[in-house]
């Protein structure tokens, strides 16, 4: 831009923003403006949109199908949530540390990551399978007779939960790493030559350095989260008796399968306020922790 | 998923209207789910003999499986991207003409001289007007009955079902049949929404009462009946659980000589004929206190917003009552054509497996149509969850009932 000033310097700016200024508003400003329109409608696709009003709001909140969505959204989190997180934190140490070939197991972790999801709940949906399955297997082999996963409401949520600890755990990984590449070194030597253990070495210098890094994957994950669809789409369908039904499965079956895109809208709009909610509590409790440490 | 699809199908269709051999042809879009997967050839073949009777149009057709195929179909139509013509069930044509998205077929068949619907089995094509208008051409009929294993019969020294077997007959025969050591089952019916409302009305029972306004799900009978349905899974232990199942079709275990008996439609002669290794046949289904059999049928439409619908009405009066169409169907076992003509009939029977094949027609005297409601697929929904839950014993079959009239009457 050197050498343009003024309003050609802005044309130019505009010129260059264009393409992807058309893109972003066609595939995410439009639909997600007429997906807020549409929440106070009823629409069945074929038939001309009607007003209604915040009825589908109203409607949605004393649902009980809504609130299963969102108890099993829960869940999926709680199950989820800390062990992606610990696990990815585990990993991440075990990598930091000068093991032979490690830029391979670097690798090797991060190959679920860019594998397309279905592909792995494919897979996964054979490893879990109760009669031929590799982990059903595995467990008779160790004289535990393994449950029924995807066929039992009880289990099919652990499933779930499991494929996808498998599939994001290198990503958390990769940040996590990268967050310990940050620590200078010379702390950790100091407090050895002060004596601590390496327990001690993690919880006080470690674990706080990395403070911001946590952050970042907790939200990132707790957003993903909250989304959950792929792999439930493929795996369980919502299934068996609704027990992995999640809020965005419980979108997509109103909309496009009983062709209510009005209320498929608000139920969107609904998960989005809970998202939003939660990240700004979970900023705010960030910021009083760091200004505790401070 | 359907994005990919979607960007295919709008390349393929890019270089096909792109490219000069097709130019002066006229293109009719057609969708369907009953050729896939089985009867991609014979849907070839019909469309290979149309062109050759019709060179100024070309067929390009898209097949999705049943499961997705009207979410499918009523995205594209909500894109403005619907095909030219494509196929309904029943259970879902009631929905389409009420929204307008099909095309009054009566200009054009009225204009179509030397053509009479006359052709068509009167009750079926009926099947497809809504208010006095003819929006779809009946292509096929289909029902279920039950299909079953003669060595496995042999074998176990029981004698073949009749059609004065009741669930008490079929019950005795199947413990004598499943052998648990080598993975074989007596019996198998699938525990959901679509065998629910049939096996419901071999008991009496319905799930609304005539004219659609009450919700009779949880009467007395029905609950005797879903008891029976688990039974036979819980108790008797004659069919596999899911877990047993682990994910294989009802259709694979049939053709591995793991089920004695099984309740499914003849759509699936094509596959059992060429890849059952054991001789098998069909009888009418036992029922309870009355005899009934499923009834479905598929019809085709046009788009009322193509723009070549004169080329599509060709397409599909081609599709459902050509001989060379009928023919292909006859041959395949591609269900029914729902043509009046006995020769057809005749036709039908005379193919070689299964034996029984009257039996197919037999069963249409105790058809029980599907129980459509404009919720449709909420309906299917809701009670196949309760349905499940019962399955696996969370719920029993008179909480799981009593749950899914209540749920129902808000969708009524």
């Amino acid at each position: 831009m050197e050498g343009v000033t003024g309003r050609g310097k802005y044309v130019a700016l505009a010129v260059l923003l264009l393409p992807s200024l058309v893109g972003m508003g066609a595939f995410y400003i439009l639909p997600i403006v007429s997906s807020l329109v549409l929440s106070f409608t009823k629409w069945d696709l074929l038939t001309p949109v009607q007003w209604i009003g915040v009825g589908n709001y109203v409607a949605a909140l004393g649902d009980p199908a809504v609130q299963q969505a969102l108890r099993n959204t829960l869940t999926f989190i709680l199950g989820y949530l800390p062990a992606v997180v610990a696990g990815g934190l585990g990993l991440a140490l075990l990598l930091n540390r000068k093991l032979k070939g490690r830029t391979v197991f670097r690798a090797i972790y991060f190959v679920p990551v860019v594998t397309s999801w279905v592909a792995v709940s494919l897979v996964w949906k054979w490893l879990l399978n109760p009669q031929y399955g590799l982990i059903n297997y595995g467990l008779a082999l160790i004289g535990i007779k393994g449950p029924g996963w995807l066929f039992d409401p009880n289990w099919a949520m652990a499933g779930v939960i499991m494929t996808t600890i498998w599939k994001d755990i290198g990503f958390v990984t990769v940040i996590y790493l990268a967050g310990l590449q940050e620590i200078p070194e010379n702390l950790g030597e100091a407090s050895s030559i002060d004596g601590a253990t390496p327990w001690q070495r993690f919880w006080s210098i470690t674990w706080p350095m990395l403070a911001p890094t946590t952050f970042f994957v907790t939200t990132i994950s707790l957003i993903s989260s909250f989304q959950v669809f792929d792999q439930v789409f493929v795996m369980t369908g919502g299934g068996p008796v609704g027990a992995t039904t999640t809020m965005v499965q419980l979108i997509y079956k109103n909309a496009f399968s009983y062709g209510q895109m009005g209320y498929a809208s608000a139920i969107s709009w609904i998960l989005f306020a809970l998202i939003f909610a939660v990240t700004v509590a979970q900023n705010f409790l960030q910021k009083r922790l760091d200004k505790s440490d401070g | 998923m359907n994005i990919v699809h979607k960007s295919i199908a709008a390349l393929l269709l890019m270089t096909a209207v792109s490219s000069p051999a097709f130019a002066q042809q006229t293109v009719v879009k057609y969708m369907t789910f009953s050729a896939a997967p089985d009867y991609i050839e014979e849907l070839d073949a019909t469309i290979a003999a149309f062109e050759a009777a019709h060179p100024d149009i070309d067929v390009q057709y898209e097949t999705a499986a049943f499961g997705d195929y009207f979410t499918k179909l009523q995205t594209v139509i909500a894109a403005g991207q619907a095909p030219d013509a494509f196929e309904v069930n029943y259970e879902n044509f009631v929905a389409f003409a009420d929204k307008g998205v099909l095309a009054d077929l009566g200009p054009l068949i009225s204009a179509d001289t030397g053509f009479s619907t006359g052709i068509y089995n009167p009750t079926a094509l009926a099947a497809f007007s809504e208010d006095g208008k003819q929006y779809g051409l009946v292509e096929s009929f289909s029902n279920v009955v039950l299909f079953y294993n003669k060595d496995l019969f042999d074998k176990a020294g029981v004698a073949y079902p009749t059609a004065d077997w009741t669930w008490k007959e079929e019950l005795e025969a199947a413990r004598k049949l499943t052998d648990t050591a080598n993975g074989v089952w007596g019996d198998f019916a699938p525990i959901q929404f679509w065998e629910f409302y049939k096996t419901i009305a071999q008991n009496g029972g319905a799930m609304f009462n005539a004219d659609k306004t009450e919700v009779t799900i949880d009467s007395p009978q029905n609950v005797e009946t879903l008891q029976w349905m688990v039974d036979k899974v819980a108790k008797y232990h004659v069919t596999p659980t899911d877990v047993e199942m682990a994910g294989q079709g009802d259709g694979d275990l049939f053709k591995a000589g793991k089920i004695a008996m099984l309740r499914t439609g003849i759509w699936m002669f094509g596959d059992f004929s060429a890849n059952a290794s054991f001789n098998w046949d069909i009888a009418l289904e036992p029922g309870n206190t009355n005899k009934a059999h499923h009834f479905f049928a598929n019809g085709v439409a046009v788009s009322a917003t193509s723009a070549n619908q004169q080329a599509a009405y060709e397409w599909i009066k081609f599709l459902t009552s050509s001989k060379e169409a009928v023919d292909i169907r006859i041959k395949a076992g591609w269900e029914l054509p729902a043509v009046s003509d006995a020769a057809y009939v005749q036709g039908y029977l005379d193919q070689p497996k299964p034996e029984s094949r009257e039996v197919v027609f037999q069963a249409l005297d105790t058809a029980v149509t599907p129980p459509v409601i404009a919720n449709w697929n909420q309906l299917t929904d809701i009670v196949g969850k309760e349905l499940e839950a019962a399955k696996l014993g969370q719920k029993t079959p008179q909480q799981a009932l009593t749950d899914a009239a209540a749920a129902v009457k808000g969708i009524l």
